[in-house]
């Protein structure tokens, strides 16, 4: 009897002391892994958290020799003062008109490519034309701006010399804002739809050949087989990347608006984004408070859309959200 | 018979269509070499041309008298972009270990902690606040690597890749009593060299092309990026002036004042730009690979 409980106790004694070295050694494997994300968990808090917290300057009348923490709050007159000017609407709409646009563009350009791209059977000839398509994906928005110069420059540009070839006066490119969107969303699809059509490219390559064949033996061309078969695999993806594109599209590309007009004036009208205007409004300095103010609006605008596209497509589609 | 016909007349549209989308992703870029060969006179005169009416090569014998702003550029891009790539991959998989780890226990609020940052920023004001006035790292070579050391979307997607591989390799290691940073890089590592490099990749040509922490953070032209160096070339004639003033041994100073400007800058774009543009194609599998794998969540 006594043995029997002396063994229980045992038993139970070296089953805790199991227990209690697996969770020792659990509690030291979780240790290990934290210390691996340390630097990251850091860098992530200083570059990234930091600044959130010093979105405050919104609320306040900042001046860089009293600090963030000296200079006095104002509450919500830095909104109020962006809301009541002119800019606010012209930017607000630029980039949201634009945002629009290349969502579209890029949208037709890159499945009309890669639709096309699918048709042509040599191998060879789809890697030079995929090769050639994304070489602008390589090239910072400088080298573009260098591009988009030698083509629209008014005394000197490729452009206007091609015009006086069929007697049309030269075109001032550089002064006349109604030609820029057309010309921003040329040079942002040219950018892109190399690296987008290959999204689109890789899905189309996934399809079952049988269907094709099937369609074939039923007597479909490849105009019916195209808006039959590949058309049809594509509109899932197709949502999904403009619902996730619209989540977007309060981050504009500074590079794009910022390079290519080069920074002029006169172009501001049909040029100026969010992001150009904050670069702008940091650059002379003069009021501080209120161009945090205007980032602030972007983020918390940019989090809600991005929030609702992602809770759109989790409607659509669970397999396809972002988180 | 007449079936043949038609696949064929479609497949030349399509053809046909194709080449002359790739002369205009092509072109360009000759249009640009073909300026930097150009003499100064006939483009002032005549403007750009896509064919040079002759060989000039004027532009490039006065960038290669006076190199100092190009090689500083050189090795200030060359210099952040190598140590940010590999110090930036190094701290994004560390992170992206214990994150594709089931059993590990923060995982959830860590996950969440980095993906935050791709919600929300604080945006440019208080980021430029934060790093010239309480960092002091405006106009030095640190803003270039360390604001931009970690991405979420990177580390989200070495994550995933992490998590695909085979979990018992990770359990015999630890049961030999390995320690975690060990199986990381005994077995982790070495298993990821794909997606590894596809992230390096994009880091390096993203740090590559960078012009914008050079616009918004620096001041002095020894600490310009080649991109921003160019921008400043394309933008203001007088600095591409002052860049051949600036070394005048053995050169003639009446040369300078007529130095061929217009062709000059964009003889400077292509000794700045050229080189590696001619080497990031060769890794296009990976680029697009990169695209593919961003696509699957984890």
């Amino acid at each position: 009897m006594q043995s029997t409980q002396n063994k229980l106790t045992n038993i139970t004694a070296t089953k805790i002391k199991k227990s209690k070295t697996a969770l020792f050694a659990k509690g030291k494997a979780n240790l290990e892994l934290l210390i691996l994300c340390l630097p990251a968990v850091l860098c992530f808090f200083i570059f990234n958290y930091l600044p959130m917290i010093g979105t405050i300057i919104a609320f306040k009348d900042y001046h860089y020799d009293l600090g963030i923490l000296g200079s006095k709050w104002v509450g919500f007159e830095n909104f109020k003062f962006f809301f009541t000017s002119q800019d606010a609407f012209r930017i607000t709409r630029n980039t949201l008109g634009y945002g629009a646009l290349f969502i579209l563009a890029s949208l037709i350009t890159s499945v009309l490519v890669a639709l096309l791209l699918f048709e042509i059977k040599k191998k060879i000839a789809i890697k030079f034309y995929q090769t050639t398509m994304i070489l602008p994906f390589f090239i910072s928005w400088v080298i573009v701006g260098f591009i988009a110069y030698s083509l629209l420059s008014p005394n000197t540009g490729v452009i206007n010399q091609l015009l006086s070839l069929f007697n049309i006066a030269p075109i001032g490119w550089y002064s006349d804002p109604k030609y820029w969107p057309y010309i921003l969303t040329i040079a942002h699809i040219w950018k892109g739809v190399g690296m987008n059509s290959v999204v689109y490219y890789a899905a189309l390559m996934g399809i079952d050949h049988e269907l094709f064949e099937a369609a074939t033996l039923d007597g479909a061309n490849r105009v019916q087989q195209t808006m039959a078969i590949s058309v049809p695999t594509l509109i899932p993806l197709m949502t999904m990347l403009s619902i996730l594109g619209l989540g977007n599209i309060f981050r504009g590309d500074f590079g794009l608006f910022y390079q290519l007009p080069r920074d002029i004036g006169a172009l501001y009208s049909t040029t100026d984004v969010i992001d150009t205007y904050l670069y702008r409004g940091l650059r002379t300095g003069d009021n501080i408070g209120m161009t945090a103010a205007v980032g602030l609006f972007q983020s918390v605008v940019g989090l809600c859309t991005v929030v609702a596209a992602n809770w759109v497509v989790k409607k659509i589609n669970p397999e396809n959200t972002l988180y | 018979m007449v079936k043949k016909t038609k696949v064929t007349t479609s497949s030349i549209a399509i053809n046909a269509f194709f080449i002359l989308f790739s002369l205009s992703f092509i072109l360009p870029f000759l249009l640009i070499v073909s300026i930097s060969l150009s003499s100064e006179d006939l483009v002032l005169k005549n403007g750009y041309s896509l064919i040079p009416k002759s060989m000039d090569f004027t532009a490039y014998k006065y960038i290669f008298a006076n190199l100092k702003q190009m090689v500083d550029s050189y090795k200030i891009t060359a210099l952040t972009s190598a140590l940010g790539t590999v110090l930036g991959v190094l701290v994004m998989s560390l992170m992206a270990y214990p994150l594709s780890r089931r059993d590990f226990l923060f995982r959830k609020q860590l996950t969440f902690y980095i993906f935050f940052t791709m919600l929300f920023s604080g945006g440019l004001i208080p980021t430029y606040i934060l790093l010239t006035q309480h960092l002091k790292m405006g106009d030095s070579m640190w803003v270039y690597i360390f604001p931009s050391l970690v991405s979420a979307w990177y580390i989200i997607i070495l994550r995933t890749f992490f998590q695909g591989l085979p979990t018992s390799l990770v359990e015999s290691a630890k049961m030999d009593g390995a320690s975690e940073i060990k199986v990381f890089y005994k077995i982790i590592l070495p298993l990821s060299k794909p997606v590894i490099a596809t992230i390096g990749l994009f880091v390096l040509l993203n740090r590559w092309n960078d012009w914008y922490t050079s616009l918004i953070y620096i001041r002095s032209k020894e600490l310009y990026t080649l991109q921003f160096l160019l921008q400043r070339i394309l933008r203001d004639a007088q600095f591409v002036k002052d860049m051949s003033r600036e070394v005048p041994v053995g050169i003639n100073i009446t040369l300078i004042n007529d130095s061929p400007v217009e062709t000059m800058k964009f003889a400077m774009c292509i000794v700045a730009a050229g080189p590696m543009l001619l080497v990031f194609p060769f890794f296009q599998k990976y680029f697009t690979r990169g695209l593919t794998v961003g696509a699957v969540k984890g």
